[in-house]
């Protein structure tokens, strides 16, 4: 469409259920209570001119611009600080007015420089409209002081701050504390001196507090703070609404262009999951879609220690087909299989996973969220009969108190965070809620502006089982559970043999602190307020799914939600915050080696026959291999072919040396990837991939909304990723035609009941729909549960503390724990290749300053980290955030390799790997170590190509 | 470990996590059951039931004989 700026109401939607009507320039208009004059006349299609309104913050009244007269009131009241009334009748064009606001906006422009056609803003610019709304024809002041010439402030990669074209309508101010709620910016001195500061006079913008999330961008209403991509390229001339790529959030955005060029992506008000909000990654770190590092060739080789050649398409196809079914008739077809990408569509993933199905004649095939999210499956849906989370973000609006354990999302989910937030701070008067944060690491979210949690319970790595034991044992024995529920909503008898378990002393607080370190009378606490404080809502993360007991803790949460009823309405829930973009949506799709689309096992004759008959192939009955089960059979020399989408293992995957000995041992790895990323090292045939960018699908976030991913430019590989998988089934000999990925959309929704309503069609009509999507549903449930759960009866697990096997001891004494960054995305193949390494150029170590002088380290010094499993090296950042014992990293660096220190145990029902907890030892170090020059040696003979040497 | 190493630990290891199960030795075996493949539970069955817990065990054993009796 023709560019077009997202329509601003001026002031925040009102959510009051009663309506008020009233007369505005002679046109009436009905409007919920507690909506302004100024919001009631935009909806009807008047324009009030304004300049320090924006519907994403409340009403600030001081520009003066959007006067009105109101019949029976004495003046001209502001009208967006001016609530509606019944029978109000309001004129917005009068000759008094038109006075009054072309002198407001002489005074504006008095002090502003006069540059509209060299202006980044040009056509962009509330300013300028306005001037030109009040008809604006002249200024009359001799200025002599004015804000003018003003240096510029450039720290920022992605926008620019100028001064001197500020008006002090603090909407930037506004929008930091509201919307994104970090507060990092203020009003820096009083009347005539006043200046936008990004915190401390010293501060730079990059130098702050601020956190790049682009809301004081959106705000602002001139060219004062603005997008370097604007300033370089110009304004937009179209946008496309799409999906952001990156964390489970799922932020909507408009991706606005000049022609196939992107200018920026500007989060689109009417995103369910996102309200208009963004973050620094969706917002601003895409320079990696077209980054010189990109490969737009297919690639191949005989040896990996041959260098590439790089071929055309046919030949690709041509010559992958051919080493399929080389390996499936020489060592037979389980010798095949493949991994889906949390980071690509549906359509994508369900098409890979069909492949491997219908085309390799077997069920080897798995999901990134084997090593993430795969106990909330097994967990959530023995307890519930649902692998998905129970609410919609929304959700957080109603609720009480908030639990977050084994989650940290103001890195990981910060668009969600900033929404939980926002009810954490209360508004208008409404209190906020109360928080609870479980987490070995006094995370941003346990202490920030305005926010405090009531308990943060800083338990030791791998107790989260007994921690959860913990709390039960205090909700049953106190009588806080709430039996009603229980009885009307779950099995009565499990719940029995469940609360007589909890209940019993082994499992009291008092006697669980030596083993949790978490502070009995604190937890009493907590668990009596999650009990007892109204609506409670449970938010999860990784920190409880990579655990020897993930599944077990998924459970445990599952329990304390159906004990005290907080199940089945907005405000409660449990809640997986999803790790990648598609984590929810590859899951749903069929991606693990035992399961169908929509959760069916395998073996389920009917579901299995569905497919037989829809496909024209016989299903093999049995479970295929989970990733780590795929490594070990490779190493035994019985798994032969790899087609990994969208995923780079030998980074992300546990224990590196056994992740590359896995891929060492096949005869054809096959990588579908937009970089040469390090499992590509190990790598056969490379066929390059596409961005969110240039293609069309689907994904679905942690709130099951499936949301449309779309085109916007040509891919630069020629085929879209659902293309190139549909290419290599073809040159296999599968009989597939798919012109669209809506015709793949139109099979998932046949062969899939929860899916049944869902079309390209519809998502197009309604922007969204969270499945299920069925004859009951036909708009999605966005909330589950409501009636009584999926499996019938809410089933009671009983989850015994069982401590991981991987120990402390004298040689490895601390416990090291791993996680992300605001700034980097899981491996940084992406944001590495961004401006965001600004932020997070390497990853380091955090050590609790007792541990840190034990062993002589100081910040910034280069440590040894060392565990059973591998070592290497990093700097360290000594800080109390982490507790003495616990040490922490991020794993976004190659360099790095945190990956090569975490072992191989994991979660007992699904083999998700136990990232979170790895006995290591630190100690000095001067360099990189020996498996890091290797490595680094070996990486750039892998990378060799014919021509030239690929660059990465 | 090696990958029969491996298995013996992950079948014990879901032992242990359902060691409170009503029924545990079913339990284990439907877990296995439904989430190993083909090759690991043969290859399971092969190594018989040295350095298993009794309850992971008892569950190999319920296993092998339907896989046997099927």
């Amino acid at each position: 469409m023709t560019y077009q700026p997202q329509k601003d109401f001026g002031t925040p939607e009102s959510r009051s259920d009663a309506a008020v009507s009233l007369t505005i320039d002679g046109r009436e208009v009905t409007v919920p209570a507690g909506t302004s004059v100024m919001r009631a006349a935009a909806e009807q299609g008047t324009s009030i001119p304004k300049l320090c309104a924006t519907d994403s913050v409340k009403s600030y009244g001081s520009c003066r611009l959007c006067l009105v007269e109101i019949d029976g009131r004495r003046g001209t009241p502001a009208s967006c600080t001016t609530q509606v009334e019944p029978g109000m009748v309001v004129r917005t064009q009068t000759p008094q007015l038109a006075k009054l606001r072309k002198g407001v906006m002489e005074l504006y422009i008095s002090d502003h420089p006069l540059d509209c056609l060299t202006c980044a803003a040009n056509g962009d610019c509330e300013l300028q409209d306005q001037a030109g709304a009040v008809g604006l024809r002249d200024v009359r002041y001799d200025v002599q002081a004015t804000h003018l010439g003003q240096e510029k402030d450039h720290s920022n990669p992605y926008f620019d701050f100028d001064p001197s074209k500020c008006i002090a309508c603090s909407r930037c101010i506004r929008a930091c504390d509201e919307v994104q709620g970090t507060l990092a910016l203020t009003m820096e001195g009083r009347g005539w001196d006043s200046k936008i500061s990004a915190g401390f006079a010293s501060d730079n913008f990059m130098g702050s507090e601020c956190v790049s999330c682009g809301a004081c961008v959106q705000a602002c209403p001139t060219a004062t703070l603005v997008e370097k991509k604007v300033v370089e390229v110009g304004t937009p001339e179209r946008s496309v609404v799409t999906t952001c790529a990156y964390c489970g959030v799922g932020c909507t955005f408009r991706a606005e262009m000049r022609g196939e060029q992107l200018v920026r992506m500007v989060p689109y008000k009417d995103g369910k999951a996102n309200r208009g909000h963004s973050c620094v990654k969706g917002r601003f770190a895409w320079g990696y879609a077209q980054h010189q590092e990109r490969i737009l060739k297919p690639m191949i080789r005989k040896s990996i220690n041959d260098p590439w050649r790089a071929v055309e398409w046919d030949e690709a196809f041509a010559y992958t087909a051919s080493e399929l079914k080389r390996i499936s008739a020489k060592y037979g077809r389980n010798a095949l299989g493949g991994i889906t990408s949390s980071r690509c569509t549906n359509e994508e993933t369900f098409l890979v996973q069909k492949l491997v199905r219908a085309g390799f004649g077997n069920n080897n095939v798995d999901t990134c969220a084997r090593v993430c999210h795969s106990p909330t499956g097994y967990g959530l849906k023995t307890t519930f009969g649902t692998s998905a989370g129970t609410q919609d973000f929304d959700s957080v609006e109603d609720s009480d108190v908030i639990l977050i354990i084994g989650a940290n999302p103001t890195d990981g989910h910060p668009v969600f965070a900033s929404r939980m937030k926002r009810r954490l701070r209360g508004q208008d008067g409404r209190p906020g809620a109360k928080l609870i944060v479980i987490d070995p690491r006094r995370t941003d979210i346990v202490r920030s502006p305005h926010i405090e949690a009531q308990h943060h319970l800083p338990l030791r790595p791998g107790t989260n089982v007994a921690v959860l034991t913990a709390m039960a044992h205090v909700i049953v024995t106190e009588g806080l559970a709430d039996e009603a529920f229980i009885r009307e909503r779950c099995d009565w008898d499990e719940y029995s043999h469940w609360a007589e378990f909890v209940s019993q002393a082994r499992n009291s607080p008092e006697n669980l602190q030596p083993v949790t370190l978490v502070d009995a009378e604190d937890l009493r606490a907590a668990a009596r307020l999650y009990a007892t404080g109204g609506n409670g809502a449970i938010y999860y993360g990784l920190g409880v799914t990579e655990h020897s007991q993930g599944s077990s803790t998924v459970m445990a949460i599952a329990n304390l939600a159906m004990a005290t009823g907080n199940i089945g309405r907005s405000g409660v829930g449990v809640n997986p915050l999803r790790g990648q973009n598609n984590v929810q949506g590859a899951c749903d799709m069929g991606s693990f080696p035992h399961e169908l689309a929509g959760y069916r096992h395998i073996s389920d004759h009917d579901a299995r026959s569905l497919f037989e008959k829809d496909w024209g192939v016989t299903l093999d009955p049995e479970p295929g291999l989970r990733i780590p089960n795929m490594l070990d059979a490779a190493v035994d020399g019985v798994f032969k072919a790899l087609y990994c989408q969208g995923e780079d293992i030998l980074q992300s995957d546990p224990n590196t040396a056994h992740v590359s000995a896995g891929l060492a041992a096949m005869e054809c790895v096959i990588v579908h990837d937009l970089f040469l990323n390090e499992t590509a090292n190990y790598a056969h045939i490379f066929l390059p991939g596409s961005t969110f960018l240039e293609k069309n699908g689907t994904f679905t976030n942690a709130e099951r909304r499936i949301q449309p991913v779309r085109k916007v430019m040509t891919p630069m590989n020629g085929l879209e990723d659902w293309e190139v998988t549909q290419r290599l089934a073809q040159a296999m000999g599968l009989d597939w035609n798919y012109s669209h990925p809506s015709e793949i959309m139109d099979e998932i929704a046949r062969l899939t009941p929860t899916f049944a309503g869902v079309s390209f069609a519809r998502l197009d009509a309604l922007g969204s729909l969270q499945w299920p999507v069925t004859a009951d549903a036909p708009d999605g449930s966005p909330i589950m549960h409501i009636d009584g759960f999926v499996r019938g009866k809410g089933k009671f697990v009983v989850t015994d503390y069982v401590p991981t096997d991987e120990k402390t001891g004298p040689r490895f004494p601390l416990l090291l724990t791993t996680g992300r960054i605001l700034s980097q995305y899981n491996v940084g193949a992406q944001t590495r290749r961004t401006e965001n390494v600004a932020w997070h150029p390497e990853d380091l170590l955090e050590i609790h300053p007792v541990d840190a002088e034990d062993r002589g380290v100081k910040s910034g010094d280069w440590v040894k980290l060392a565990s059973r499993a591998g070592e290497t090296t990093l700097r360290a950042n000594v800080t109390d955030r982490v507790a003495p014992g616990v040490v922490y990293t991020t794993f976004h660096h190659a360099v790095t390799q945190a990956n090569v220190v975490t072992t191989d145990y994991s979660d007992w029902a699904t083999n998700c790997p136990e990232y979170k907890v790895t006995a290591v030892q630190i100690s000095a170090s001067n360099g990189p170590t020996e498996w890091q020059e290797e490595y680094e040696a070996f990486s750039a003979r892998a990378r060799r190509v014919e021509s030239g040497i690929a660059a990465e | 470990m090696n990958s029969e190493e491996r298995l013996i630990y992950m079948a014990n290891q879901i032992a242990t996590n359902l060691a409170t199960d009503a029924a545990p030795v079913a339990a284990v075996a439907d877990h296995i059951q439904a989430f190993w493949d083909p090759r690991m539970k043969r290859m399971i069955f092969a190594h018989g039931t040295d350095g298993l817990s009794p309850v992971a065990a008892a569950a190999i054993r319920l296993l092998a004989d339907a896989q046997n009796g099927g």
